[in-house]
């Protein structure tokens, strides 16, 4: 199971870096929202640093749904979803699959866009950045295994770019507030670090409870 | 696609049994349910005591807790059909899960009207952002999402099926949301609902305990009657569609 969903998001990521059609919108898509944000909050106002936190989750949400929405669209085209269906192997693999694949692009996209945020917004960290780049692993985590479910989900239906933030949203609730809360913390008040650490642990036992149902319900939802 | 529209058509003298049995118990439920929402108006208004600080207006209370108790039983219905339905494949589980997150959601609504009524005149404000408040809208937003999976384009045991799997996922989500929320706004909670539903709860007076309820179990019991109904409706719309498929069938022949 586990090779065949390494095949698949090889084949993914392959295709991707061929066409660098998804990467290069959700990157460019970052950066819009960053500049959207330059003129939401004065850069040159000291409380705007409050609000970055929120901002890097923003962009994480938002660059991510484009992700998501091509992830099972594009199997569509040639009707190459049939053809995973049919070929010899579990569900559960071509979720993990697509999963690795749309992961993978996040980590880019948060590896470029974060920098750049912090440079333009001229953020000093003064907190630790092992638990910063932790929070981001299982914040991205979190949210794109649920997204990459839900995107399966709404890939039935014909306006599933529409469909597809109504139900991600209010599901992923927790984990935005829960990593929005936890990256305030460490980013500039290391003082309540016991409660940023609790956060993680809740962050985390969502990751790992919707993990383990959509591995289980993912079966139902890719059924030919 | 067209494949799939034949299966929709089924025979239909299955039904015939059902028809026997169902005249006699929507209207004992019906009779229930009117006499428990009349006597919850009647113990709301008159019997119990007016509360202190709130006045009048706390009477909403009754009506409100009682929607809340409703709505969640009622996802917790569609939760248990949901789960039937992907182990059963059977479609009347749907049916009842599609029918039961209707009505919650009706009632979430209701929840959501009463209570800023209710917090504008105890708390003079609309809304405050407190973990019960905002679990509440995200769960209204959950199964609003839900319905738009209804809504979606294609044959029925697909969109069953989906639906099923959105349902679980929603319900499951809920406790996180309502731990997670407590969590991020946990300096509000004490000051906000220390004056107002915990100390009924707490038994402060024993006519509102009452009043609440019997107020809650004639939702309750409303609830149960609208499913029936509502149950009953879908199978109607259910059998004309096979009608309108086996006429359309006779006319192509």
């Amino acid at each position: 199971m586990i090779k065949t969903a390494f095949l698949l998001a090889k084949k993914d990521l392959y295709s991707e870096l061929k066409t660098k059609q998804v990467l290069t919108t959700m990157i460019i898509f970052a950066g819009l929202v960053i500049l959207v944000f330059s003129f939401a909050f004065d850069p040159a106002n000291n409380t705007t640093k409050a609000v970055i936190p929120g901002v890097i989750w923003v962009i994480v949400v938002f660059s991510g749904i484009l992700g998501l929405n091509r992830s099972f669209l594009s199997e569509q085209r040639n009707d190459t979803m049939q053809g995973l269906l049919i070929a010899p192997m579990d569900a559960s693999s071509i979720y993990l699959g697509k999963f690795l694949a749309n992961f993978t692009m996040m980590l880019v996209v948060e590896l470029v866009s974060i920098p750049f945020l912090f440079l333009l917004f001229d953020f000093k960290i003064i907190g630790s950045i092992p638990y910063f780049i932790l929070i981001m692993f299982i914040g991205s985590f979190g949210f794109i295994s649920i997204g990459t479910f839900l995107a399966a989900l709404a890939a039935n239906s014909k306006s599933s770019e529409m469909l597809l933030p109504l139900l991600l949203f209010p599901v992923t609730s927790p984990i935005l507030i829960g990593v929005v809360q936890a990256t305030r913390i460490i980013l500039t008040n290391m003082e309540k670090f016991s409660s940023a650490l609790a956060w993680i642990q809740l962050v985390s036992a969502y990751d790992v409870i919707f993990f383990v149902l959509c591995f289980l319900l993912i079966e139902y939802v890719l059924e030919v | 696609m067209s494949m799939n529209l034949e299966r929709e058509k089924a025979t239909l003298p299955l039904s015939e049994s059902a028809d026997a049995k169902s005249p006699i118990l929507p209207k004992i439920l019906l009779g229930i349910t009117i006499v428990l929402i009349l006597t919850a108006i009647y113990l709301t208004f008159m019997y119990a005591d007016i509360e202190k600080t709130m006045g009048v207006v706390q009477k909403i209370f009754y009506f409100h807790v009682g929607s809340a108790a409703t709505a969640f039983t009622a996802f917790f219905v569609t939760f248990i059909f949901s789960i039937l339905y992907l182990v059963k494949r059977k479609r009347i589980f749907d049916t009842y899960a599609s029918v039961s997150a209707e009505i919650g959601l009706i009632f979430t609504t209701l929840v959501l009207t009463t209570g800023p009524i209710w917090a504008k005149s105890a708390w003079n404000t609309w809304w405050v952002w407190e973990p019960r408040l905002t679990t509440t809208l995200i769960l209204w937003f959950i199964y609003m999402a839900y319905m738009m999976i209804r809504q979606m384009d294609g044959v029925w045991d697909k969109k069953a099926r989906l639906c099923a799997v959105f349902g679980i996922i929603g319900f499951t989500d809920v406790p996180i949301v309502f731990f997670a929320i407590r969590w991020w706004q946990t300096k509000f909670h004490p000051i906000v609902f220390g004056n107002g539903v915990s100390q009924k709860g707490g038994g402060i007076a024993d006519n509102m305990l009452v009043a609440l309820i019997v107020s809650i179990f004639a939702l309750l019991s409303l609830y149960t009657y609208l499913l029936n109904r509502g149950v009953e409706f879908e199978n109607m719309k259910i059998k004309v569609d096979q009608y309108k498929e086996k006429l359309r069938e006779d006319l192509e022949n």
